[in-house]
């Protein structure tokens, strides 16, 4: 099969790093914090690599949208194997209202101009938790979608894929070209080696501008206000069930 | 000026009688350092100050080294986190196969062999960042590990000709072989020039016969290629006489003849395998000779003195880890009512091990930028990093078990491992009491140097009296307590400059002034004070290498630059009080009496057999 895959990978918070919110209520602490790769998204580039060792796909792209910074995390897909990188320069403003539709409508022009067959993306990033990216660039390129992935075989010119729903699995079977999400079980990533990410630096990650691809960023979302979870208030307990409901009425509660 | 035609013989017959075997002295002249010499400790003790080597703090990493380095701690952070199971490896007493296989892959073998012959193609820096993050997590791992690449093969890196590094450097940087460092046996530890074993060249020339055995070495179930001290016979060219020297054997275990013994059970680092090993006529090529014949002990140094650094990087981690868990303790245990962080004594203990770590860490960065920087005169920082780091990290672990209370005392909590992992690292390398007169002894030996060109001075003193005046001005000085003249102004920043450089320069004024006053002491005397001069040499040089790394933080406008500072202040001014309450110690008359009174203590205890008091209810 002489397929190219589209790996997406997204620079996030550290899992391991405690957020704090900026005084300013206007978002998170990222200044000097640990940033890496999003679990999802290495998933992702695992399961890209290891159709490419079956010789199912020819070759893997990784692609990631955002700062110069966000190098280090294509660095680590190739370390992983992929074979070459795209970096979507986005900066500033339009770093901060980055979201699933504008990084979808990159995906999806990408996806053109590359020529892919696939797509494989996290289901979703563990900053935002949108869940959205996947499905949109699939609807952009009206192309078939495999989401919440925890298995997935190439069959000829179809993919089954085994997806993770609340009531258990639900097997299906797309045609390619098409988009995939990964989810937690799909498998394990393997660790990138010293030798791997020395091979890296000689691949090519190749710079390019939304603009370039025509594709607007303007957001449509607004964020007003970020907070942290209210502080649990302390309990108060009552003798008898006539207090209780006094307690309550006084509550508003009922 | 007789005194300094009386001072010169004295100084070089103590060096022999100390030293008693002429390997040692002439080991001690092998590092004697050129008068021109850039090292800090060098010039410290000869009363100048050089910053070449100390300001600004070394930043040898260009943007590439650096972005690559960053690249690194990840992958192997996360192996050590998610993978390496140190407390498994402990009860094993060995590191788990999938972990070792792991490490390999990893490519943590070969850190510092060449890209070309397989490895990362590490510096010294980068390398000790890594060996941080190992030490951080799993000393036992580290020493594996250490014994192989930071000794095991580093005379191979150091010493190799081509052809040695080429047919053996691939397979070790993948690990597909292991090495060992083999220097010590049952009758040679720190004397180390009084080794045994033998190599005796065939008649045709071609091989060398090899006999002894080695103890306490790491690896040595596990190797295949050895680095191995005998002593050779060596003709000298000029007399004619033949002697046995040292010279040092690149052997692999192919070669027949090589076994080793059970592992040894230890108190610490069990996952490390340490053995005895044993050489039975094993012929060993003579491509194999590593160095030059007869150079052995050269080599032997050479590659203890250039893993020194790592050392110091790996308990710098150790400290960092052992800090953090002190602190989870501390911030979340209450007792009294209050969390047992708010008490001043716990707050002294988290501090001083805050102000431990802060020193050997810079101590440790210091020394491997500098070598990086291609400074090949480091040997005296080198030991002073590995005395204080190892005494730092055992000082650090034993509070963090008290912070701990009961909880530190339990297998649990994962800190009586690493306390158990850190007693050796007084001991092996060179132990610390070795080093100390080491460092002490150097010290000697450039006033000395200094003194020995004076003396020539003197024998025609009216063509050199610019050289006499200047010295003569120089000590004058000295004894009025001013500064020579060399100002650190330039390298410090503002914020620091006030009474911390006055204390620096009291101290660097001192010290020299009492080494040349102690030429006077008895050499029965001589350990006990070659051990209380080093110790003032190790708080100087730790003061120094605190002020350059503070200044720079409060130059970069570091977020931490205030922090540094406290941390910098609090040690100097501590350091320095150390410092001349020892001086003050030896240069007063109770310290005579101490002296002798301690060697009186120590023959009766040993005629006795046991301690001497009769027991004080009289039975």
């Amino acid at each position: 099969m002489a397929a190219r895959v589209l790996v997406g990978v997204k620079r996030v918070i550290d899992y391991a790093v405690k957020i704090r919110v900026k005084p300013d209520n206007t978002g998170v602490v990222t200044d000097g914090v640990k940033h890496s790769m999003n679990p999802f998204c290495e998933i992702a580039v695992e399961e890209a690599v290891r159709l490419k060792e079956k010789k199912l796909v020819k070759e893997v792209v990784a692609v990631s949208c955002g700062p110069q910074q966000v190098q280090e995390t294509i660095r680590t897909a190739l370390a992983m194997g992929a074979d070459r990188g795209i970096h979507v320069e986005v900066s500033g403003k339009d770093y901060d209202t980055l979201g699933p539709l504008q990084v979808s409508k990159i995906l999806a022009a990408l996806a053109k101009k590359e020529e892919a067959s696939l797509v494989i993306l996290g289901k979703q990033a563990i900053d935002d938790d949108c869940n959205q990216t996947g499905q949109m660039t699939a609807a952009l390129l009206d192309w078939p979608q495999g989401t919440f992935a925890s298995e997935v075989t190439i069959d000829g010119d179809k993919i089954k894929v085994i997806r993770e729903i609340d009531g258990g699995l639900e097997t299906i079977k797309i045609n390619m070209p098409a988009v995939v999400t990964a989810d937690l079980r799909l498998n394990t990533p393997r660790y990138a080696t010293l030798p791997n990410i020395m091979k890296a630096k000689k691949k090519k990650i190749a710079s390019v501008k939304p603009g370039e691809l025509g594709v607007d960023l303007t957001s449509r979302l607004e964020v007003l206000r970020v907070e942290e979870p209210a502080q649990r208030q302390a309990g108060v307990k009552v003798e008898t069930v006539e207090d209780l409901v006094g307690k309550l009425k006084e509550a508003g509660r009922i | 000026m007789r005194w300094a035609l009386v001072l010169l013989p004295r100084l070089e017959r103590q060096t022999r009688r100390l030293s008693g075997k002429r390997d040692f002295n002439r080991s001690c002249s092998l590092f004697c350092v050129l008068q021109e010499s850039q090292s800090f400790a060098v010039n410290m003790f000869k009363g100048q100050i050089s910053t070449t080597q100390v300001f600004p703090f070394p930043s040898v990493l260009n943007e590439d080294q650096s972005t690559f380095l960053r690249e690194l701690v990840g992958p192997v952070s996360k192996f050590f986190e998610e993978v390496n199971d140190p407390a498994k490896n402990d009860t094993l007493e060995k590191v788990e196969d999938h972990t070792l296989e792991g490490l390999k892959e990893l490519g943590a073998f070969g850190l510092q062999v060449s890209t070309e012959l397989g490895g990362v193609g590490l510096n010294n820096t980068q390398y000790a960042r890594l060996v941080e993050i190992v030490g951080m997590h799993d000393l036992g791992v580290g020493i594996t590990l250490g014994a192989h690449q930071s000794i095991g093969f580093k005379g191979i890196l150091l010493f190799g000709n081509k052809q040695q590094k080429e047919k053996y450097l691939p397979k070790l940087a993948s690990g597909e072989t292991v090495a060992a460092f083999c220097l010590t046996e049952p009758a040679s530890g720190s004397d180390a020039a009084s080794i045994r074993t033998t190599a005796v060249p065939s008649s045709c020339g071609k091989y060398y016969t090899m006999n002894g055995s080695k103890i306490w070495i790491s690896n040595a179930g596990l190797a295949e290629i050895f680095t191995v001290f005998a002593k050779t016979p060596v003709k000298d060219v000029k007399t004619g006489e033949v002697k046995d020297k040292i010279t040092a054997f690149i052997v692999e275990r192919s070669f027949g003849g090589v076994t080793h013994g059970p592992p040894e059970k230890k108190m610490g680092i069990k996952a490390s395998n340490t053995a005895e090993l044993y050489f039975e006529n094993v012929q060993v090529p003579a491509e194999n000779v590593l160095g030059e014949v007869g150079g052995g002990f050269k080599v032997a140094m050479n590659i203890l003195n250039n893993g020194r650094f790592g050392m110091a990087a790996a308990l710098s981690g150790t400290m960092k880890g052992v800090i953090a868990k002190a602190v989870d303790h501390a911030a979340n245990r209450t007792q009294f009512g209050n969390k047992i962080h708010n008490y001043g004594v716990i707050q002294e203990k988290m501090a001083r091990m805050a102000m431990l770590q802060y020193v050997t860490e810079s101590m440790a960065y210091m020394v491997s930028g500098n070598m990086d920087s291609g400074a090949t005169d480091f040997q005296i920082e080198a030991a002073i990093s590995k005395i204080f780091a190892s005494e730092a990290a055992w000082l650090v672990t034993d509070e963090c078990i008290q912070i701990m209370g009961g909880m530190g005392f339990m297998k649990d909590a994962g800190v009586e491992r690493v306390l158990r992992d850190l007693r050796i690292f007084r001991i092996f390398e060179g132990t610390n009491d070795i080093l100390r007169l080491f460092v002490a002894l150097n010290g000697f030996q450039n006033a000395g140097n200094q003194l020995k060109s004076l003396q020539k001075a003197l024998k025609n003193p009216l063509g050199n009296a610019g050289l006499l005046a200047g010295e003569i001005t120089k000590r004058a000085k000295r004894k009025a307590g001013l500064s020579t003249g060399l100002s650190l102004q330039g390298s410090i920043h503002p914020e620091l400059i006030s009474f911390l450089i006055l204390s620096l320069m009291a101290c660097q004024i001192q010290l020299p002034y009492q080494i040349n006053h102690l030429t006077y002491v008895c050499f029965a005397d001589e350990q006990f004070v070659l051990h209380r001069v080093a110790d003032c040499a190790i708080d100087l040089y730790a003061m120094v290498v605190v002020l350059s790394r503070a200044s720079r933080s409060l130059s970069q406008g570091h977020s931490s630059a205030q922090h540094e500072k406290m941390l910098c202040e609090t040690w100097c001014i501590e350091a320095h009080d150390r410092i001349m309450r020892d001086i003050k110690f030896l240069k007063s008359g109770s310290s005579k009496q101490i002296f002798k009174n301690l060697r009186a203590i120590s023959s009766a205890v040993v005629e006795n057999g046991t301690v001497v008091a009769p027991h004080p209810l009289g039975m």
